[in-house]
């Protein structure tokens, strides 16, 4: 039907357990980014409390900023992994 | 406000624009396949895709449009930046790799690999288009921004600018060029933007700011007793208690000629008067800066700290600061924030903006824009309904997903996420730092927030301004290059090549998207002037409410319910796109831009995201479940042409 993609990619058995461990580390990112979002609408002034000398708020945010990244690394180690394991 | 062109700024800005034609031009002439003009030929590598990715995500809504909230509302405007990241976790874990393994060149080649259905390919390419154009608008309400204080042009020659450029851009050498526009400028923003936050931080926080070795206004207060009569005898009322200024806390004064208008608060013994800036549109439409013809220069910028505490101590100056004690400080501090008040008069309408000082510890937590603290369901329905979009909006812009197809394997795809959420994560934690430096340096244009990360520049002197709002021209350049190589994959490869079966060899199908390109190019020329005005991230929070409603639904259903069907997927797109641009028109945002009073919009929220995602979702999957029956007698869903 004429549609693949612009390169020819090679077999990739790995997908299936990168597709799960995706899964899965997006809803512990969502998890932290709801609790983040319902705190900010239902119990405001918890972020206005002083952790180590900042806003809760500036806490939060820098954590999620953070976070992203890490949990990004962590992804990026096990896929890598497992395309070896998987494709070799 | 009045700014002084300065010709460095000028120089360094027609560099700039030059320097992105003339690699445009270059690689153009290696451009000659579809997949080269649509896909960079899928060679680049993720690192440079990366950065790319970074360049096309930090438009004009992450450099003008957070720093600006920031500046004027404190934590809320780094509520875009949270959000914004956070769709960029749903990018790498759910859809990098899929995204890569579907698709050839456009986002509507992806959802449709497994149908080839017409209903697919018409749905999603119109998505495309609008999302993209949507997008557009803000870039270009950018554009116009930068041009006025950089080259003392008029918004509309911004906007015309960026629009013959871009077109030019894309029009001759398409994806590759984007890309590499898009990495040299990605990396150039975050080295700039660094260096900004280390000076801002260097400079430490003071009662006074400086601002390039210009004093900043010094303001007055004046005290009178309860009949109005002033201790300074200079000053005489002219509009006092009993005038529609004195019914809303006002009173007008004039001295030496010139007319202020100062804000009443009642004390013991009468009343204390502080100043404000106003801005009057009188009934013949000629438009006065606290009194004056915006030349005369009497509109000055704003910005300063009231009270600034260090461990509990009240000084006039921090000296340098580390970047975490900055924001302590800022915490135990107290910043002049600033109120808008309409009041109309016989002689026309004026808008006045009055001090507020507010604690440091409210300013950096949620609650000035957004309004969290006692509000009421609506309100949190609204700010739920934003949150939600930007988290699903990343994931789902088309422009965004073609970069996908630039690379060779979907290990680059994931990588070049990874190296997108490094440098966008980075940037976005120096946004905060930028922001609230522009908050407290005597920098912001009250009449027009977006411009306070680089006039925030602009205090450390012209060189830094130059390069700055030059870098934010270019972003604006590279943004909506990217955009319009997805406008016109989605016309000609989407519509004319897919969906009308009209068959094009490459050498048309790529004349095809350059024409298309001129079109939709000259559709956001239009729609960047008609918006100008607005909040640029504000407008991007809409695009993104748009792109996730219409088609993340559709792209997660695709890739993790095996039930979808292609009737689904064209449902959910159709459902998605046009519930969501409705409660967008019917918002009270778009009344208020209609000339009517935004009580009387027919729905309360701004967001629509919390409504339309949900609808989409429920429609793919009602749809998918009452088609399975044309699946499971194993045609294909719809007939299909190719």
């Amino acid at each position: 039907m004429g549609h693949g993609p612009a390169v020819k990619l090679g077999k990739d058995d790995a997908a299936g357990f990168k597709t799960s461990l995706g899964v899965k580390m997006f809803l512990g990112y969502t998890f932290f980014y709801a609790l983040f979002v319902l705190l900010n609408v239902y119990y405001p002034k918890s972020m206005e409390a002083i952790v180590f000398g900042q806003t809760a708020a500036v806490v939060w945010g820098f954590s999620l900023i953070i976070l992203a990244f890490i949990m990004a690394i962590i992804y990026n180690h096990f896929c890598t992994q497992a395309e070896k394991r998987y494709n070799s | 406000m009045i700014y002084t062109q300065s010709p460095l700024a000028i120089g360094l800005f027609i560099f700039f624009v030059l320097f992105v034609l003339g690699l445009s031009f270059y690689l153009a002439r290696r451009t000659s396949s579809a997949e080269g003009y649509y896909a960079a030929g899928g060679n680049i590598h993720w690192m440079t895709n990366g950065i790319a990715f970074a360049g096309d995500y930090l438009s004009a809504a992450s450099f003008l449009g957070i720093c600006g909230m920031i500046a004027t509302s404190g934590y809320d405007g780094w509520m875009y930046s949270i959000g914004y990241l956070g769709g960029w976790v749903v990018a790498l874990f759910l859809v990098a790799e899929p995204m890569k393994r579907l698709g050839k060149f456009t986002f509507t080649d992806a959802l449709d690999a497994k149908f080839n259905s017409k209903s697919i390919q018409l749905m999603a390419a119109i998505s495309t288009l609008l999302v993209s154009i949507f997008y557009l608008i803000p870039q270009m309400v950018g554009a116009g921004v930068l041009v006025q204080p950089l080259m003392g042009l008029p918004h509309w020659v911004g906007v015309c600018i960026v629009g013959v450029v871009v077109t030019l851009i894309v029009a001759t050498a398409g994806m590759a060029s984007t890309t590499y526009v898009q990495f040299f400028k990605g990396a150039m923003l975050l080295i700039v933007s660094t260096i900004l936050v280390v000076m801002v931080l260097f400079r430490g926080l003071s009662t006074s700011p400086e601002n390039d070795g210009k004093p900043y206004h010094d303001f007055t207060t004046l005290y009178a007793d309860s009949a109005l009569v002033l201790e300074d005898s200079s000053y005489r009322v002219i509009a006092g208690l009993d005038s529609n200024f004195g019914k809303e806390g006002f009173v007008k004064l004039e001295r030496n000629g010139r007319e202020t208008i100062w804000q009443l608060h009642a004390s013991d013994n009468g009343y204390r008067l502080e100043e404000t800036l106003y801005t009057t549109r009188l009934n013949d439409g000629t438009r006065l800066y606290n009194g004056s013809p915006a030349e005369e220069g009497h509109f000055f910028p704003i910005g300063h700290i009231k009270e600034l505490r260090v461990g509990g101590e009240e000084v006039t100056a921090t000296g340098p600061l580390g970047p975490f004690s900055f924001l302590s400080t800022l915490t135990e501090s107290t910043i002049v924030l600033w109120g808008t008040k309409y009041v109309p008069d016989a002689y026309g309408i004026t808008t006045i903006y009055y001090q507020k000082p507010t604690p440091g510890s409210q300013i950096l937590r949620p609650g000035l824009r957004f309004k969290v603290d006692n509000s009421t369901p609506m309100e949190k329905f609204n700010f739920i309904s934003l949150m939600l979009a930007l988290f699903c909006g990343t994931a789902a812009l088309p422009h965004i997903l073609i970069r996908y197809y630039t690379v060779p394997s979907q290990a680059a795809a994931r990588k070049s996420t990874i190296v997108a959420i490094a440098g966008i994560g980075f940037f976005y934690l120096l946004t905060l730092f930028m922001g609230m430096g522009a908050m407290t340096n005597g920098v912001i244009n009250l009449m027009d927030n977006n411009m306070s990360a680089p006039l925030l520049a602009l205090s450390f002197g012209v060189f830094l301004f130059a390069i700055i709002s030059s870098l934010a021209f270019a972003t604006v350049l590279g943004t909506v290059s990217g955009l319009i190589v997805a406008s016109s994959g989605a016309i000609a490869h989407d519509l004319l090549d897919n969906f009308l079966g009209l068959k094009m060899n490459d050498r048309v199908k790529v004349r095809a998207g350059k024409i298309s390109a001129i079109v939709v190019g000259a559709i956001a020329i239009y729609l960047g002037i008609v918006f100008e005005g607005m909040n640029v991230s504000f407008l991007v929070g809409w695009a993104f409410a748009v792109a996730a409603s219409a088609n993340l639904p559709a792209i997660l259903m695709l890739l993790f319910w095996s039930k979808t069907t292609a009737r689904g997927v064209a449902a959910s797109i159709t459902v998605g796109l046009f519930s969501s641009l409705g409660l967008i028109l019917l918002s009270p945002d778009m009344w208020l831009r209609y000339g009517k009073l935004p009580a009387d919009a027919p729905i309360q929220f701004n967001s629509p995201a919390l409504i339309s995602i949900p609808l989409a979702f429920l429609a793919l999957v009602v749809i998918s479940l009452l088609t399975q029956k044309d699946v499971n007698i194993g045609h294909a869903t719809e007939p299909s042409s190719n």
